[in-house]
């Protein structure tokens, strides 16, 4: 640093909350009540938004931001990180929760795109962004446009872990194959990073560090305190849980199960006792039987 | 090896939740051997010769310390003297008195300061900014960062923000002989100026 003064929203500033994020649960909220519950389960934040992905996708129609008097109530009501949701491409969304005062935005493939081909430019905002991804190329595409944070997208309103699974192991095992090429053939990192479809410089420092600069979350499909410690050894660095809790039969005390399953991800024994006498999960519907139109993940590009 | 006749101090790191790794990557540098703890059994596995309380969600890692039944047995560990360094919710474990606890948050309550959650406004109000503290400045992280509202004790004020430590801006580090808490996160920037005096008094109590 050159000078004494403040410096606001550089990447190390954006990028360091989600630091002080990991090993937790962050949980969907439509309500400030829900916050107030997922709050007090050890929630580490919360993502505000009018409908959870299983409403969205039982309902249909265009899922937008949510209303600002709903967000307001949310931050009003809860001392812990508030996120929100804004369409992708929905810039001005984005504009209006940043106004809003929430603390991280999510570029999400949950509410209807407002634009198919250009991400938000998330680097001339405050505020931080975290966008989903499927694969390495995608996660390095919306870091090249300012994301601070990047979530394994899922399958989100299924309560089905199984696209979780294949997309975290997805970006873990293409970070792999980076660092296998630059010690094999580092030449041949310029065309991974063509057929990655994104810039040189982040593919190799991918390559030399083997992890992403940003934390890495996973979301979509987890439902019980077993999917989140299973997320975690997977190398995830923490969970979103959506339609999970609050579909669930007792959601406040799955919402404390499933944070304490993602803390002591490693121990089985503590995982059964995390798992215990929670009642009913979300009944959820498996992937495979999703026609592919209604498949979020395929949302972003 | 047996920790007990090595020549590294061995520091626990709490690791419920939060930033974890920096601590970790920086003690290592600087010659401490640190264990990152998240359970009673590991809280338990001592001889310790210094304690690290990272940045997280304060009001997360104070509910799983009780879940895990790993606060007493951290609260005691702190009264017995080994040095201790907390970042940001850290320092809020540490505080005697939180003003603005979430509903039913409590802290470890062995450091005499009352602290203020989100003392400095949301994100969007987060910053990195040099630090001047009575151990050097330090080039500092502050996110959503808590202020200390009150000292108490033998606790002294190393730190305040955007002044030097005897200005009137707000109170962001603090020290006793045993423990040095700040409301910033020196593990964000790599600055190792805090972590060089814990880790110094963590050698003296090795020889102890």
């Amino acid at each position: 640093m050159t000078d004494s003064t403040a410096t606001t929203g550089s990447p190390l500033v954006k990028r360091g909350l989600a630091e002080m994020l990991k090993g937790g649960v962050i949980m969907d909220v439509v309500t400030a009540e829900q916050a107030k519950i997922a709050e007090d389960a050890g929630a580490v934040a919360v993502m505000a938004l009018d409908r959870v992905p299983a409403d969205i996708r039982a309902q249909g129609g265009v899922a937008r931001m949510s209303d600002p008097d709903l967000i307001d109530g949310i931050v009003e009501a809860v001392s812990i990180p508030v996120m929100a949701k804004a369409r992708i491409g929905h810039f001005v969304e984005a504009q209006i929760l940043q106004e809003l005062g929430v603390d991280y935005i999510d570029e999400s493939e949950v509410l209807s795109p407002a634009d198919y081909v250009n991400h938000i430019d998330k680097h001339s905002f405050t505020v931080p962004f975290v966008c989903g991804a499927t694969n390495l190329g995608e996660a390095l595409r919306r870091l090249a446009e300012g994301a601070a944070m990047i979530r394994s997208k899922g399958e989100a309103g299924t309560g089905d872990v199984s696209e979780a699974t294949k997309h975290i192991r997805t970006i873990r095992k293409q970070i792999a194959d980076l660092q296998a090429t630059l010690r094999s053939n580092p030449d041949e990192l310029f065309v991974a990073a063509k057929e990655l479809q994104a810039p040189y410089e982040i593919v190799r420092e991918v390559a030399e560090t083997g992890k992403l600069p940003v934390v890495l979350f996973t979301a979509g499909g987890v439902a019980t305190p077993a999917d989140a410690a299973m997320m975690m050894q997977l190398g995830a660095d923490g969970v979103f849980v959506g339609s999970g809790i609050f579909k669930s039969g007792n959601p406040a005390q799955r919402a404390e199960a499933i944070v304490a399953a993602t803390a002591q991800y490693d121990d089985p024994a503590a995982v059964t006792a995390a798992s215990r006498g929670l009642g009913d999960a979300m009944v959820g519907i498996n992937v495979a039987d999703l026609p592919a139109p209604h498949r979020l993940a395929e949302r972003g590009w | 090896m047996n920790p007990g006749i090595t020549g590294v101090p061995r520091i626990a790191v709490l690791a419920l939740q939060g930033g974890v790794a920096e601590h970790v990557e920086m003690l290592r540098e600087l010659g401490a051997e640190p264990v990152p703890v998240r359970s009673a059994a590991a809280l338990s596995s001592g001889p310790w010769h210094g304690v690290v309380l990272p940045g997280g969600e304060s009001s997360t890692m104070d509910r799983l310390l009780r879940r895990f039944r790993m606060r007493d047995p951290l609260a005691e560990l702190i009264t017995s003297g080994v040095p201790v360094l907390a970042t940001c919710a850290g320092l809020i474990l540490l505080a005697e008195r939180i003003e603005d606890p979430a509903p039913g948050q409590t802290s470890l309550g062995v450091l005499p300061v009352t602290v203020r959650r989100n003392a400095f406004g949301r994100q969007v109000d987060s910053s990195r900014e040099e630090v001047s503290t009575a151990f050097g400045k330090v080039d500092a992280a502050f996110i959503r960062a808590p202020e200390v509202t009150a000292v108490g004790g033998d606790v002294r004020v190393i730190a305040r923000r955007g002044s030097s430590p005897q200005g009137a801006g707000a109170v962001v580090a603090v020290a006793t002989d045993q423990v040095i808490g700040m409301s910033f996160h020196p593990e964000l920037t790599h600055d190792l100026t805090l972590h060089s005096e814990f880790v110094r008094r963590a050698h003296r109590q090795r020889h102890a």
